[in-house]
């Protein structure tokens, strides 16, 4: 019997998130190239779209249930995971490097005897074995990495994988009532923030820096993003001086992300600044100093005044949207 | 209660990174060290939870590394940190190496609270709190912006995608700190000469085995500076038009 490969996916509220496809995806990929077998498994209670799995090419789904589990429970989705996991004898463990995944792979690397790498960004087995990279120094550098152990836990970061729709869509999904989960530490409240896309997830962010000249400018900022569909998201200048919240931070000392567009709007480019957002597809940079360092990784610049050329931009988006 | 920070001595984030003559880790000639900015949290969060349940409380700084990392020690002990712990290892270790020596000296220290920053901005794995949890069979919230311990029972704010996660757990307990947890207070010319007489025992770090293995470290590749397509909002007509049919993304 061909050694496995476990994808863990991610539920919220009952709905599989998008990384879940990604992360089923990469499972399937690397078995092919390494002769493993796939299958999944979600900790959860009732998941509306479970079915979906199976337009991802994966024809096994363990759904392990139970009402107690419906919300993150650190310590009950861990020993369900483990539990299953050591059940079919899995080698590899594979997580999407999201909030959850990151808290969750290393625990189960623990109890598994595993060596756990993490926010993966290419997986390459062209040796017959894995060797993964990954960003360091929050993406100044990348390295490449080999496991030393026999099992094995992987996260792979969001958004760079893309999840691969196959033809074979029937998938067998068992439900494993977990009996009395461990919920020594678990989630009792979601506090979610209003009405906002948060920049680690989404596609396009508009970000704000010193050139703003203040808070009460950022509303150009938020009508640009509302126009997109976008983000909104700041340099650590401005969230340093209290201009905006902390988790719109993008940066070494923020979040890393790599959108398909970043809109830079008075951002000079910081060197901890661009190490979070220089993979994203395309930059744009719109600021008054033509020699400031956003336009070397920029893709496209306006090298003038924020003031003048924001509302020109969300309406000629606007325009271009309701054509 | 003796309460541990696990504290790591990291490249400033002003660094640019070069490639070291390994050819495996950066070239550490011209960069500056810091503690790492999210242990500053943690040193706060530990310090202030030490001053909440009385004086008979410790705060014992352990950092796994060599001997340039008592710097951050120092400026730990400085902030307020009663002892510091330096646990000797010249060679590069993964995180499970490293935590295992920090686990150790934990419970060999008798520490029931333990706090990490979130990640350390060097190798950005954001797991050596988790995996210090584990081995020793302790509780753990990851990536806290609100904390209140009573008795045996904590509850904690961490911050996920789109919102906060309130999460309850049990002391005893590892907490990763981040960012909007606290203000890390500056040491004051007092602490940074007490800090001079505190102790730092210094002992090799347990062996461990490294379960994965850096093979080599290289830069992203550069990207090609684009175009300026112009001064004023006269420009804007252009950037929408090759947004949508050259970069597609609209």
């Amino acid at each position: 019997m061909a050694n496995k490969i476990l994808a863990v996916l991610e539920q919220r509220d009952g709905l599989l998130k998008r990384s879940a496809f990604e992360t089923v995806s990469v499972a399937n990929k690397l078995a092919s190239e390494l002769n493993l077998e796939a299958e999944a498994v979600v900790v959860g209670n009732e998941i509306s779209n479970i079915n979906d799995v199976g337009n991802y090419g994966i024809s096994k789904v363990a759904h392990l249930k139970n009402a107690e589990l419906v919300n993150y429970s650190s310590s009950g989705y861990r020993d369900a995971i483990v539990n299953y996991a050591n059940e079919v004898d899995a080698d590899y463990i594979m997580l999407a490097n999201t909030s959850l995944g990151k808290d969750l792979a290393p625990r189960l690397a623990v109890k598994l005897g595993a060596g756990c790498l993490m926010d993966c960004v290419k997986l390459d087995t062209s040796s017959g074995d894995l060797t993964a990279t990954r960003p360091v120094y929050a993406g100044k550098a990348l390295v490449d990495v080999k496991f030393n152990s026999g099992k094995r836990v992987i996260t792979i970061r969001p958004n760079v994988f893309k999840a691969q729709p196959s033809d074979n869509s029937s998938v067998d999904i068992t439900v494993k009532e977990v009996s009395s989960p461990n919920l020594k530490t678990r989630v009792v409240e979601f506090k979610k923030s209003e009405g906002k896309l948060d920049v680690a997830e989404a596609d396009i962010i508009v970000s704000g820096g010193r050139g703003m000249k203040g808070p009460e400018n950022f509303y150009l900022i938020e009508e640009l993003a509302d126009s997109l569909g976008a983000a909104v998201g700041a340099s650590r200048a401005v969230v340093d001086a209290g201009w905006r919240p902390h988790g719109e931070q993008v940066g070494q000392t923020g979040k890393t992300v790599s959108p398909s567009l970043y809109v830079a709007c008075g951002i000079s480019g910081a060197i901890q600044h661009l190490a979070g957002m220089s993979s994203s597809k395309y930059i744009v940079a719109i600021n008054k100093d033509k020699d400031a360092p956003i336009f070397n990784i920029a893709d496209y610049g306006i090298a003038g005044d924020v003031f003048d050329i924001l509302p020109a931009l969300t309406e000629e988006i606007k325009k271009v949207k309701q054509g | 209660m003796k309460i541990a920070v696990c504290v790591s001595h990291v490249p400033d984030t002003a660094t640019k990174v070069k490639i070291g003559e390994d050819g495996k880790s950066i070239d550490p000639n011209g960069v500056t060290y810091v503690i790492n900015p999210y242990d500053e949290y943690a040193v706060e969060e530990a310090l202030k939870t030490k001053e909440k349940i009385g004086d008979d409380s410790e705060v014992i700084i352990i950092t796994l590394g060599s001997d340039i990392s008592k710097e951050s020690i120092r400026k730990a002990l400085a902030m307020g940190a009663d002892k510091g712990v330096l646990l000797k290892e010249d060679n590069q270790r993964d995180s499970f190496g490293i935590a295992k020596a920090l686990a150790e000296e934990i419970k060999s220290q008798g520490c029931e609270l333990v706090f990490c920053g979130k990640q350390s901005v060097d190798y950005d794995n954001s797991i050596i709190g988790q995996l210090i949890a584990e081995l020793l069979g302790y509780s753990c919230v990851t990536v806290v912006v609100e904390l209140t311990i009573d008795v045996n029972k904590l509850t904690a704010e961490r911050e996920i995608e789109g919102g906060k996660e309130i999460v309850e757990s049990e002391l005893p307990a590892v907490i990763t700190t981040q960012k909007g947890l606290n203000e890390p207070r500056y040491a004051s010319l007092k602490g940074i000469m007490t800090a001079k007489k505190k102790t730092i025992e210094e002992k090799p770090a347990v062996d461990s085995i490294n379960l994965t293995e850096v093979l080599r470290m290289h830069l992203p590749p550069s990207k090609q500076t684009g175009r300026i397509l112009g001064t004023d909002k006269s420009a804007v007509p252009e950037l929408v038009k090759l947004l949508r049919e050259e970069a597609k993304v609209l």
